[in-house]
């Protein structure tokens, strides 16, 4: 271990984040490739010195998380990692607190914290690991399985819809809503870093393989052959083309999102959407989000939406110094007198 | 006009009044007025607010009683009183369900005008008990307050609702007369309670002036009391429920340990009022989260107290029931936060505005695994404040968990309090480790307290969390004989904190047939009866748990001292169970699980009952 004068001296770099605990994932996890991006992101992103780092984690495969990362961790209890992280937060507004987290923890069990981080605006850094499955307890169907999903505990196929992550983030008012692949490495550090960026509650979606129980789950959208056509990289101010040959782009149909064919000479880049991550309106990101496994849409990845607003803690912090101001630093003498005293001789 | 004949004025030394109305009345604002009056003039007082969970039931219905006793003194009082001297009925569904409580001779006040042939109905009352034979044996005074308070606001601008809603400040003008207190207190409360709308603040004054005027010119009332100031220790006094004395304590525990306060909760009858009273305290830095939930509530706290804040989490049964698994957690972690049970009646949703002691199991076993945390609890308003304190010194010091159970009675009541010198509150500081050399998150002190390693300390990043650590280092270990040791440890810590708590305080002689042992706010009550038996020649002597985990250090050591251990408690016999299992001993029981205070004469009942004549007389 450092000495204080050691640590004083100390220049980050990516491994200055890896801690001494050996990595149990299971091999080929798509857990290891995020794991690698935040420590390669961090160095960069932190202006931060590494102690008021804190990552909060529940429970499952992707909660494991905060051992293996040479910061200030808390390995939480099922679905609880927001609302840990809120006491944490509001507790030192000084500290950086990130949230690692899977779907079963941050959708199923712990979905109401999640929308209630989303709408309080906490200044918190969500990383959804989302497999689609529940790896940890061996396979059973997650709140993010897609309908008709035969496992272990819908040995006929699920019969529930599942949710839209993304969707529900924008549904909640989150200020900060992206999406990123595991296999992306490059994409999926330029999320963590515009997460790392925002103020207020950032939440990314990482489409993640668990090569174990749901292997393949996002192949259309990794594989070589496939991913150019299933994915819409967005970018801000840039019309929305996508495919092999940059050959296809996305357009609006009234309300409805439609792939077209810009090679057909029928439609050129002027008639295709341009993405705004900052609109005041959540319209534009909710059609997005809507076009996530559709069969004839490409699944978008990247920045749906990014807004300014106030945040909790920050709103906590104004509070207690406006209200300070008012009515002078608090005396505990005069608050225990109360308004109506009498003496007893 | 008449001569207003001379009244009689006569000396009481104690009184019990229950203020008893629909539940949109404002009978609770009635008592409470009158009761901050009856503090500031000096009598000993305590009180008992009771009131449905609904919060307009229909009005008129027996459903829709809400009542306030208050018992005030020249003397020493301990209780709101078992049988009520006066009862205010506003309407006949108060007078129906309030009636078999009051003393035979009783005195009682009614509203004439609510006495129609709806209300009674409403009210289930086959013929009027104003003029049948149902209020024989009473001194009954038939007051119209509803038209006299109607006549007095002739020419408000306020609409007939709205005067007619001013009838409980008539009511309460009337009592100040009848019990010659003055009307100041209550009138700048109005004024301030009220600032932003005159008509209401004129209306209210001139009710409760009428009411008081009404006294002294009506042929009605024909004898004035005077109940002299209580011989109080010298000091500064207030008047404070335990809600909000338990807020200033855990205020003073803030300044005290030099840290600040967070407070995560979910509102809940009884215990809301804690996160109400917390959320003002802005500028003594406090920081109150009202969360999503109850999970939320604890789970917020657990983070703050990582974070380095003295942090609380509040609740009543059914949110203690859903904070276990996080409680848990903190016990794994061992991280400070102090959880309030302020207990109601259950199970379930139970009776959320009644009082009960049947949280205890709960508190002290209430947790999957091995998982021990102390357990402390309040036995009055008063005692709430310092209780506080002392949940936050013992989760500081231990790095642990604590549990402060009160209960809606001691949460609600009221009773004069002699306010503290702050000085002479315990320093509770603490201090966070930063030397990096050496440093493992589960090192332990001579308290077996690990080190608090705050998040922002340079060179100290470490990871906790729910699954099992490894002694010393932390690390997550699955090893069989490391899960024993910790358990151990864990479960020694806890105990060890009796040797930090003080004795057990025997009230009476230290030997004898008999001696009450009880917990919680049921002290009062206990406190009376004992007295009572005492004055009859029993040999019975008074003991009360503050800290139920662990229990201090010689309460064997008394139980052995008398031939009978009597456990009253508002449960089937939760401290009896764990008393009889600590120490292998039989115990007495007198359990009455009504979701109200326990009676001092039932308690002096059972007294007599298990020691027979054996009074020497």
């Amino acid at each position: 271990m450092a000495t204080n004068e050691e640590v004083k001296e100390k220049k980050l770099t990516a491994k200055d984040f890896a801690s001494d605990q050996d990595v149990r994932w299971c091999p080929g996890c798509g857990d290891y490739s995020i794991l690698a991006q935040v420590q390669r992101t961090f160095p960069e992103i932190i202006n931060k010195d590494v102690e008021k780092i804190v990552w909060i984690s529940g429970i499952g495969c992707s909660s494991r998380f905060p051992y293996y990362m040479n910061t200030y961790g808390f390995h939480g209890i099922h679905g609880r990692a927001p609302a840990i992280a809120t006491g944490v937060k509001v507790a030192n507004p000084d500290l950086d607190v990130w949230v690692a987290t899977g779907d079963g923890d941050l959708l199923s069990i712990g979905g109401n914290h999640f929308i209630h981080a989303c709408r309080k605006n906490i200044d918190l850094k969500i990383l959804l690991f989302n497999n689609r499955i529940y790896g940890l307890t061996k396979g059973q169907y997650s709140p993010t399985s897609e309908k008709g999903k035969i496992t272990k505990t819908t040995p006929f196929g699920s019969i529930d819809y599942p949710f839209n992550p993304v969707s529900l983030a924008i549904g909640a008012d989150a200020t900060f809503v992206a999406r990123t692949i595991d296999r992306s490495p490059k994409h999926l550090q330029e999320m963590i870093r515009r997460a790392g960026e925002h103020k207020g509650l950032a939440f990314i979606e990482i489409f993640q393989n668990c090569n174990i129980f749901n292997d393949g789950a996002f192949s259309l959208l990794t594989e070589k052959d496939t991913k150019d056509d299933s994915v819409l990289v967005l970018e801000h101010g840039k019309p929305m083309i996508f495919g092999k040959d940059s050959d296809k782009g996305i357009k609006l149909d009234g309300v409805k999102p439609i792939t077209v064919d810009l090679a057909s000479g029928s439609y050129s880049k002027d008639d295709l959407l341009v993405h705004d991550e900052f609109s005041d309106e959540p319209i534009l990101a909710m059609i997005l989000a809507h076009m996530t496994d559709h069969p004839s849409l490409p699944t978008p990845v990247g920045v749906f939406r990014q807004i300014k607003r106030e945040t909790y803690d920050g709103g906590i912090r104004d509070q207690i110094n406006l209200v300070t101001e008012k009515r002078g630093k608090g005396d505990l003498a005069k608050m225990l007198y109360g308004a109506n005293t009498w003496e007893v001789n | 006009m008449d001569e207003v004949k001379e009244k009689k004025v006569e000396k009481l030394a104690d009184v019990t009044v229950r203020f008893a109305g629909d539940s949109g009345d404002g009978m609770q604002l009635t008592g409470t007025q009158f009761s901050d009056t009856t503090a500031w003039v000096g009598n000993d007082l305590s009180t008992l607010p009771d009131y449905p969970a609904e919060i307009r039931a229909p009005a008129g219905t027996l459903y829709g009683v809400s009542g306030f006793q208050l018992h005030f003194s020249s003397l020493d009082v301990n209780t709101p009183g078992d049988v009520p001297d006066v009862l205010v009925a506003m309407n006949p569904a108060a007078l129906k369900k309030n009636l078999p409580e009051l003393n035979p001779n009783g005195t009682i006040i009614v509203n004439t005008d609510s006495f129609d042939p709806k209300n009674l109905k409403l009210a289930r009352y086959e013929s009027n008990p104003l003029e049948d034979n149902t209020l024989d044996g009473y001194h009954v005074y038939k007051v119209p307050i509803s038209s006299l308070t109607s006549n007095a606001l002739e020419g408000s601008p306020l609409s007939v609702k709205e005067v007619a809603r001013c009838k409980n400040f008539f009511a309460l003008g009337m009592m100040y007369w009848l019990y010659n207190r003055p009307l100041e207190k209550t009138q700048e409360w109005v004024k301030k309670k009220f600032v932003k709308n005159k008509d209401i603040v004129d209306a209210n004054l001139k009710a409760l002036q009428a009411g008081f005027n009404f006294g002294e010119i009506t042929e009605i009332f024909t004898t004035r009391y005077i109940v002299e100031p209580a011989q109080l220790p010298k000091g500064k006094y207030r008047n404070i429920s335990g809600n909000e004395a338990l807020s200033l304590g855990f205020l003073s525990a803030s300044v005290k340990s030099k840290l600040p306060l967070f407070l995560g909760s979910y509102p809940i009858t009884p215990a809301s009022e804690i996160l109400q009273y917390l959320s003002s305290y802005k500028n003594f830095g406090v920081k109150t989260v009202q969360a999503e939930d109850e999970i939320a509530g604890v789970s917020s706290a657990i983070g703050a107290a990582f974070a380095g804040n003295l942090a609380l989490t509040t609740t009543s049964g059914p949110g203690m029931a859903l904070k276990t698994e996080a409680i848990g957690l903190a016990v794994m972690t061992e991280l400070p936060i102090v959880i309030v049970d302020v207990q109601r009646g259950g199970p379930s949703t139970g009776l959320p505005t009644k009082t009960e002691q049947a949280d205890l199991l709960q508190a002290v076993y209430g947790r999957n695994g091995e998982a021990p945390v102390a357990v402390l609890a309040a036995c009055t308003p008063t005692d709430c404040f310092y209780q506080a304190i002392e949940a936050s010194r013992i989760a500081l010091k231990y790095m642990t968990p604590v549990i402060l159970l009160t209960d809606g009675y001691i949460a609600n009541g009221s009773e004069p309090w002699k306010i503290p010198d702050i000085d002479e509150l315990p320093d509770i500081s603490v201090s966070f480790r930063t030397e990096i050399e050496g440093f493992y998150p589960y090192l332990r002190n001579e308290n077996l307290a690990r080190p608090w390693a705050i998040p922002g300390t340079p060179g100290l990043e470490h990871r906790i969390g729910g699954l099992e650590k490894a002694d010393i280092t932390g690390n997550v270990s699955y090893d069989p004989d490391n899960h024993n040791k910790m358990i151990n440890i864990r479960n020694n810590k806890i105990k060890n904190i009796a040797n930090d708590i003080p004795d057990l305080k025997v009230d009476g002689d230290e030997t004898g047939d008999l001696l009450v042992l009880g917990w919680g706010g049921t002290y009062g009550t206990l406190k009376d009866a004992v007295k009572r038996a005492r004055a009859a020649g029993y040999k019975v002597s008074q003991a009360h748990l503050r800290y139920i985990n662990p229990l201090p250090k010689n309460t064997g050591d008394v139980l052995k001292k008398y031939d009978k251990i009597l456990i009253p408690e508002i449960n089937l016999g939760q401290l009896a169970k764990l008393i009889k299992s600590e120490f292998l001993i039989e115990v007495e029981q007198f359990n009455l699980v009504r979701g109200l205070p326990l009676k001092s004469k039932d308690i002096l009942g059972k007294i007599t009952e298990l020691l027979g004549g054996n009074n020497g007389n």
